[in-house]
Order: C-alpha cells, then structure tokens, then sequence
C-alpha cells in the first residue's frame, strides 16, 4: 500500500452490554479508493460504519476498545465529534425522508453548519441531487415533502443528503435494496467518479457489486475479520482462504 | 375458455359453517362494542341538554358581564369567570414553559440512569395524587411557607403543580411519536442534539404539546379543591365587566369554587342560576377542549409521513 491510509482501524472491538459485536479488527483504508464490506448478516458491518463517525456512542450500553484514525489522527482523541461527523458522510440501509421539503432535506446539513447564502444552497442542492440520479425526478417539485417520495426516491434522497456536506469520507451501507439496477448502475457510476474527490466504504450483502467497485475488500464474519485484501486477490480462485472462496461464490451462507 | 355467463354464480366462495358462525360472533362483537361507545356518548349530551333546559331562564348576556347582587341571588358571575382566567393562565404560565422543557429533557437528553427513572416515576405519580392532596401541598408551600397568604398566586402555584405531570407526559408522549431515524439522519450529518431537536423533533410534535397543555388548561378550570384552601374567595367587589379586577397577591373568585358555594351554603338560590353557573363552566372546559380536538385533527391531516 503506498502512501498514507484515509482511514485506519487498530484493534477495534465492540460490544453492547456483554454482547460482543465486533473482535480485534485491523485494516486500512488507502485515500480515494473504494473499500467494500461484505458479510453476511450480523457480521457487525453497521457497527463498524456507526464507530467511524461516533454515533455508536449514542446506543446505550455500547462500548468501544481500539483506534480508530483518520488522516493518522485518533477520532477518539477529542475534538469536536460533530465537525468529524461533518467530514463523513453516512447512507443507511432504510431510506430516511425527513418531513420537510426536498430543498430543504438536502439544504440542512448546510444549513446546520451555518450556510446561509441561497445561491450556495441551491448550488449545493442541484449538485447533490444530480449525483445522487434523483435531479430528473424532483427539479420540478423541490417543495414537496421529502417524507413523501417512493422508498427508492427517498434512499436517493438519503445519498444527496450525504453528499449535501460535502465529505472526504462516504459511507454507503446497503445502497442499492429499494433501488431498481439501472438506478443502482447510475449511482455505481457516480461513486467511481467521487472516488477521484473521497474515499468509499461500501458495504454490500451483493458480492458481484463489490467485486465491480471496490480496490480493496474485507470479508467480515460474526464480528470478526476473515480476510481483507486487494479485490482481485478476495475474488480470485487463488485465494487460499476457504472461507472467503466459498462466500464469494456463494457456496457459504 | 368458456362464456362468463356460463359460470356457475354459487360454484365458488360458499359460506361455510365455520365461516357464518365466525360472521355472527362478529356481529354480535360490534354490537357491543357500539353500545358501549353509545353508553359513553348518552350521558354526556343527557347532562349537557338537562343543563341548558334549566339554565335557559338565567342565561342572559347580563348573567354573563354583571357582578353577583343581593347575596348571590341575583345578578351575574363576571368576577368569578374573570377569576378562573386568572387562575388558569397564571398557572399555565409557570406550569407550561417547565413542563415542556422537562419533558423535552426527559426524552431527548436524559440517559437511562436511576435518576431518570425516579423522575419518570414521580411524574406518573405526580398525577395521580388526588386534588385535596394538593391543596393541602399548597397551603404548606406556597400560603405558608412562602409566606404568599391565601392568594391568586398561591393557587394558581398551586394549579401548576398539579397540571405540570399532564404536560410532561403529553410533551414526552408527542415527542416519542417522532421515529427516531429522523434524529439518526440529523445527528449522521452533524446536526448537534439541540438542532436536531428544533428543526425536525419540535416541528413534527408541537401538535401533540399544545393538545397536552390545552387538556391541562381544561383541568387547572374545573378544579376546586386545589383552589378553595389556597386563594378562591366567596365573594369580592368588583366593577361589572372588568377585565382586570384582582391584583395576584389577593384572594379572586372562581367558577369553580363559586359553584360549590352558590350551591350549597347560600339559601334562596334561584335554581335556574345555578344551572347557568355550571352551563358556563362546562362550556369554558368543553370550549378548550374542542381547540385541543381540532388542532390534532388540523395537525393529523397534514401528517408528513
């Protein structure tokens, strides 16, 4: 790996209460590459993404062990957790329209960081939404309630929201399960180009996917890490790791 | 492929035993059920329609702007219906703003400690201490160890007290009714807990806080207990139609409290004046909580998810 990694995990483990979620994992993300995760369910995939911008801290009783740096600087070392919130930006599986306008769902995260200038918003809020494959759709309704769009309107929404704040960092957990494929290869492209300006994490339970975006993949199992390498290599018959061999191809699961 | 016509009309989907003796038990459900809700309905509008029949003699503009004379027995109840505005709108300018912020920090801040939990049971258990208890919580505060007297706001304290669970539990309850993955997309792109709170949670409950601050405004009305040891007086002169008759270190009249009095300690009460007096009051409470109804109703309509 050349260069300085965006991100990188030492050790981290989770746990909520005495159930442990996520043990002893260690990699590194290289700075604009597309990184997936793959696992099945239960693997501690959300978690690991709720570690990188600290909302895990808000799920009573959870508890985290290791380091976690980005820019080779610990996120846990103090600092204002909300600007490290502000440098990533986080896609969860279930679409989230807030009750407000189109505009405005894709304008408050600016908004909220002290963006006042209208032709900045709106600037903000046509970039997103282009890039999120939403723009066709809404340019003509921006005022209607975002809370009201189809399931894949509103996931697409969620993606131009996690744009809107414009990130070093995109977490994408689960993208594509209310869009339809040919969204999802508009979005796929999408993130090929913001590769060039962020780094990716993608995760996915859709392996072929992670096979045609990431540089690098990990394959997380029951809260530990199996294997982590470049794609090629996890995707490869040469691949000595069963467990990783058989997932891919799908003969385990 | 055959003509639909020729289709036999009873081939198919023939009740079965099974399914009649299901369809009769549900009928036999809903009836009960419909009487039930008929039993709630009838007496109320029975009270309400054998009030008005009486009170119609009494029932006058006059009744409503003119002071008591001759010892109750004639006149109007201006001062004591003023007085009731005073005591409901004292107390819910203490007991509104508290609540509020109580039951914003209650669901949104606190954390899941033993603290929490002795206060959410205080709360619960705040509100169903009877109104005598206190009244008599009153005196020992406010009257005497405040050294307020008996006084429109040693009552009116008093009041407060006393709605101030209602409004937490309303205010806990509509913010709860906000999902909470609209707070995980705000805090996910770096919204602080507070601004989360004001540009998505508060927007989205208002509806249900106002509905639970009007029902209080509707209790602190009919209350007569809290009000009779701590501030209510028999009678006070006061100019017919003033709108600000009492000074708040003063003792004031009540519907309420007036009710109570008219009805049993003054004689050769006209019987129609008291059904007016009561007319008035049930009108008051019921006036507050239609406005409670038709704002849910408003808000529930244009439900934005």
């Amino acid at each position: 790996m050349t260069g300085n990694p965006k991100i990188s995990l030492q050790s981290l483990s989770v746990r909520y209460g005495r159930k442990s979620v996520l043990r002893n994992i260690s990699f590194a993300v290289p700075a604009n590459s597309i990184f997936a995760i793959i696992g099945p369910a239960n693997s501690g995939k959300t978690t690991l993404l709720k570690c990188l911008n600290r909302t895990i801290e808000i799920i009573a009783g959870s508890h985290v062990d290791g380091q976690i740096c980005i820019d080779g600087l610990n996120i846990h070392a103090g600092g204002d957790v909300y600007s490290l919130r502000r440098r990533i930006g986080m896609v969860f599986p279930l679409p989230v329209g807030l009750p407000m306008s189109v505009f405005d769902n894709v304008a408050y995260a600016p908004r909220m960081a002290g963006v006042r200038d209208k032709e900045l918003l709106g600037h903000i809020v046509e970039d997103c939404l282009t890039k999120a494959a939403l723009w066709d759709e809404v340019k003509d309704r921006l005022d209607s309630l975002g809370s009201m769009l189809s399931g894949g309107q509103q996931q697409r929404l969620t993606i131009a929201r996690a744009l809107s704040h414009d990130p070093e960092i995109l977490c994408l957990d689960e993208f594509s399960i209310a869009i339809d494929p040919v969204t999802t290869m508009r979005i796929e492209d999408m993130l090929v180009e913001l590769k060039e300006r962020m780094t990716i994490i993608l995760v996915t339970n859709l392996v072929q996917q992670a096979r045609r975006l990431s540089d690098r993949t990990c394959f997380l199992n029951k809260g530990e890490l199996v294997q982590e390498g470049p794609t090629e290599e996890m995707f490869g018959d040469s691949n000595a790791n069963r467990l990783t061999y058989d997932y891919v191809r799908g003969v385990f699961g | 492929m055959s003509d639909p016509a020729d289709i036999p009309a009873k081939a198919l989907f023939v009740a079965t035993p099974a399914v009649r003796r299901r369809l009769r038990s549900q009928r036999v459900a809903v009836v009960c059920l419909s009487l039930a809700s008929l039993a709630i309905f009838l007496p109320l509008a029975a009270v309400l329609i054998g009030l008005v029949k009486k009170a119609l003699p009494a029932l006058t503009w006059e009744f409503i702007v003119d002071v008591p004379r001759k010892g109750m027995t004639a006149g109007g109840i201006w001062p004591a219906l003023v007085g009731t505005l005073y005591f409901v709108t004292l107390s819910l300018l203490a007991a509104a703003p508290i609540g509020i912020l109580a039951g914003i920090y209650l669901n949104e801040f606190a954390r899941d400690n033993w603290l929490t939990r002795v206060i959410n049971l205080a709360v619960v258990n705040l509100s169903g201490v009877p109104s005598i208890v206190h009244a008599l919580f009153g005196v020992a505060a406010f009257v005497i160890m405040l050294r307020w007297g008996q006084s429109i706001r040693a009552a009116s304290a008093t009041l407060a007290v006393m709605v101030l669970p209602v409004i937490i539990v309303a205010t806990k309850e509509a913010l709860s009714a906000v999902p909470r993955s609209f707070r995980e997309a705000c805090w996910n792109v770096g919204a602080t807990r507070w601004q989360t709170i004001r540009t998505v949670v508060l927007p989205n409950s208002i509806g249900g806080i106002l509905t639970g601050v009007i029902l209080a405004v509707s209790r602190a009305a009919g209350e007569t207990a809290p009000i009779m040891v701590t501030g209510a007086i028999f009678y006070k002169v006061v100019a017919r139609g003033d709108l600000f008759p009492y000074s708040i270190n003063e003792q004031g009249m009540a519907l309420s409290y007036h009710l109570y009095q008219i009805s049993r300690n003054v004689p050769n009460m006209p019987e129609s004046m008291l059904y007016a007096t009561a007319l008035v009051l049930v009108v008051f409470v019921l006036a507050f909580n239609s406005v409670a109804t038709v704002l849910r109703v408003r808000l529930r309509r244009r439900k934005k998810w």
